[in-house]
């Protein structure tokens, strides 16, 4: 099969790879109809990640048809239309059993501090991804769901991460009615999670990049107030400005580990790998966000230490909720919104490429150009 | 405004953000949310019929985290470890929990061995790598590359040029030192 493979920190391609096996009875092969480039992707690109080795497949957004099914399958069949969360989980331990799919026991032995994810280095458990012809699919019983019939595959991919972590961003935040809501990051997940921020009746949501061309997007897709942080000499006092110097009720940290603002910080992290991410972004939302108020981390940060201004997240009193989305939690509620015509996920997309053309992909999406927010790459052409 | 009890006064009231955007307060109940509470016991809730899973076949001595009690049920097997940076990842996992800094020093150390032997034993294929396709570096032409850097205010334009420095740096570097050993054995033989 045709798959996108790792050959080294910024480099990539497509090669011919022996199609998955089943190598548990629970496992399913789905052959993958459309997939996506995560801004997470590119900490692996960027070789942030360690344990990310050369000949891994990448991608944990992804849909498809099963293809083949192990013996102990009973929920999905061969033929189904499936959308996959980018969890892998098993359903039975002891955090699955509390609903903290993200945080599974049972599915990575590289790691006990974070779960199972397709295509994302051996430290989330070495599964090959879905930017590929076809991916096994481990407990096909547990994650995968049918993916409705008025659904199309541009909008289900959306749903295997981006717009369920923007989502469950906004719900870490604690909003409630008239909450003042920063968002850092205008890309996928800081544009979904704006939009929800707004479903949980926030009174103000402001986004705050450096890109103009996504600002447009949060302004004309989530309805935002929004800043180029470019423009401001210190982008946290002018928040404060513009919140009577009280600061925001919740900030949501939709950047992570490649955050910009700081040449400091983005260079030892991003560039020299001194740092597990460089928290620019967290670091303004400590600072801009109100004494007593709540910080929600939905950008990814890898596991080494960072420096974060911790002191000031004491002294004001504030609340830090975070973690990788359980994203089959989310999947009902957003079924109906999207059904509703509260959410359209795919009107973030900019890009449908071909996975013959994914390196191409990844450039344009890693040096943000000609527009690209969301990229999707298609693998089997209908 | 005074610094008093009061919250600031919002620019839109709730009846009239419900108005302009569509689905304003569909979630407004903090606790009917899908995530809440964070933790919800229900044991049937994923539909799994086993209490724990069948395991999988172990190939190859699979390494895994020493805070792990043992090798979970399911894993990846992606990439099994090779070579030298093989050796590295090995040992790394052996000898260092997750809280070790020296763990994650040593798997990126590895992943930048990885990427040297992988790029040497890719010579000797039929499909070596080829910096310029891999990077997708031509896209550059394609997809408004200039314009895109130079519009607005994007503040990474400062670090712009540290990416092909990065990328460049080993295969100059290689380049130079295979210039300088050819010479010096071409120099021998003249002698």
């Amino acid at each position: 099969m045709r798959a996108m493979v790792y050959r080294g920190p910024y480099r990539l391609r497509v090669e011919e790879k022996d199609r998955p096996a089943i190598e548990h009875p629970n496992d399913a092969i789905i052959k993958v109809t459309r997939a996506a480039i995560c801004g997470s992707d590119l900490h692996l690109y960027h070789g942030m990640m360690p344990d990310t080795r050369v000949g891994m497949t990448f991608g944990h957004e992804f849909v498809g048809v099963v293809d083949e099914i192990g013996p102990s399958v009973r929920n999905v069949q061969p033929g189904d239309r499936v959308m996959v969360p980018f969890n892998v989980y098993c359903g039975s331990c002891f955090f699955c059993a509390r609903g903290l799919f993200s945080n599974c026991h049972n599915v990575n032995p590289n790691a006990t501090a974070v779960g199972g994810i397709y295509g994302y280095s051996h430290t989330c458990g070495g599964y090959d991804g879905g930017q590929a012809e076809y991916v096994r699919v481990p407990f096909a019983d547990i994650g995968p769901s049918l993916i409705p019939e008025w659904m199309d595959d541009d909008d289900a991919v959306l749903l295997t991460d981006a717009l369920a972590t923007g989502y469950f961003g906004a719900q870490l935040g604690d909003i409630v009615e008239g909450d003042v809501v920063v968002v850092f990051g205008a890309g996928p997940v800081g544009l979904y999670a704006a939009k929800s921020a707004w479903l949980m009746g926030a009174g103000r949501v402001i986004v705050i990049d450096h890109l103009d061309y996504r600002l447009e997007k949060a302004s004309s897709f989530a309805h935002a107030e929004t800043y180029n942080f470019g423009e401001y000499d210190d982008i946290v006092v002018h928040l404060k400005k513009i919140t009577d110097h009280l600061g925001a009720d919740v900030v949501i940290d939709a950047v992570g580990a490649e955050a910009d603002g700081n040449i400091l910080q983005h260079v030892t992290a991003a560039k020299l790998k001194l740092q597990g991410g460089s928290p620019v972004a967290l670091n303004w939302a400590i600072d801009s966000v109100r004494k007593g108020g709540t910080i929600s981390v939905m950008g990814a940060y890898g596991p080494m230490f960072s420096a974060v201004k911790f002191g000031d997240a004491l002294n004001k009193g504030l609340t830090l909720r975070m973690n990788q989305c359980p994203v089959k939690r989310q999947w009902p509620r957003l079924f109906e919104h999207i059904r509703n015509g509260y959410l359209k996920p795919s009107d973030i997309v900019t890009h449908r490429i071909p996975l013959e053309h994914i390196a191409e992909a990844y450039h344009i999406f890693s040096a943000k150009l000609d527009g690209c927010i969301k990229p999707l790459i298609v693998p089997n052409p209908a | 405004m005074a610094y008093t009890a009061d919250k600031p006064k919002l620019a839109e009231s709730s009846d009239e953000l419900r108005t302009r955007i569509p689905g304003w307060g569909a979630d407004l109940d903090p606790k009917d949310r899908p995530s809440v509470p964070k933790e919800r016991f229900d044991p049937t809730l994923n539909g799994a019929r086993w209490e724990f899973p069948e395991r999988q076949p172990e190939k190859w001595p699979r390494e895994r985290s020493i805070e792990h009690k043992f090798l979970t049920p399911v894993f990846g097997t992606s990439c099994p470890p090779k070579g030298l940076s093989g050796m590295i990842r090995r040992y790394s996992y052996r000898a260092y929990s997750e809280g070790r800094a020296a763990h994650w020093l040593l798997l990126l150390a590895a992943d930048r061995v990885d990427a040297v032997e992988s790029t040497l034993a890719s010579f000797l294929t039929r499909h070596p790598d080829n910096p310029i396709t891999e990077t997708g570096v031509l896209s550059e032409f394609t997809h408004h590359g200039l314009p895109s850097r130079l519009r607005g205010k994007r503040v990474d334009r400062g670090h712009h040029l540290l990416d092909p420095v990065l990328v460049a740096a080993p295969w100059v570097l290689a380049g130079g030192a295979v210039y300088l050993a050819l010479r010096r054995v071409a120099g021998r033989r003249r002698r």
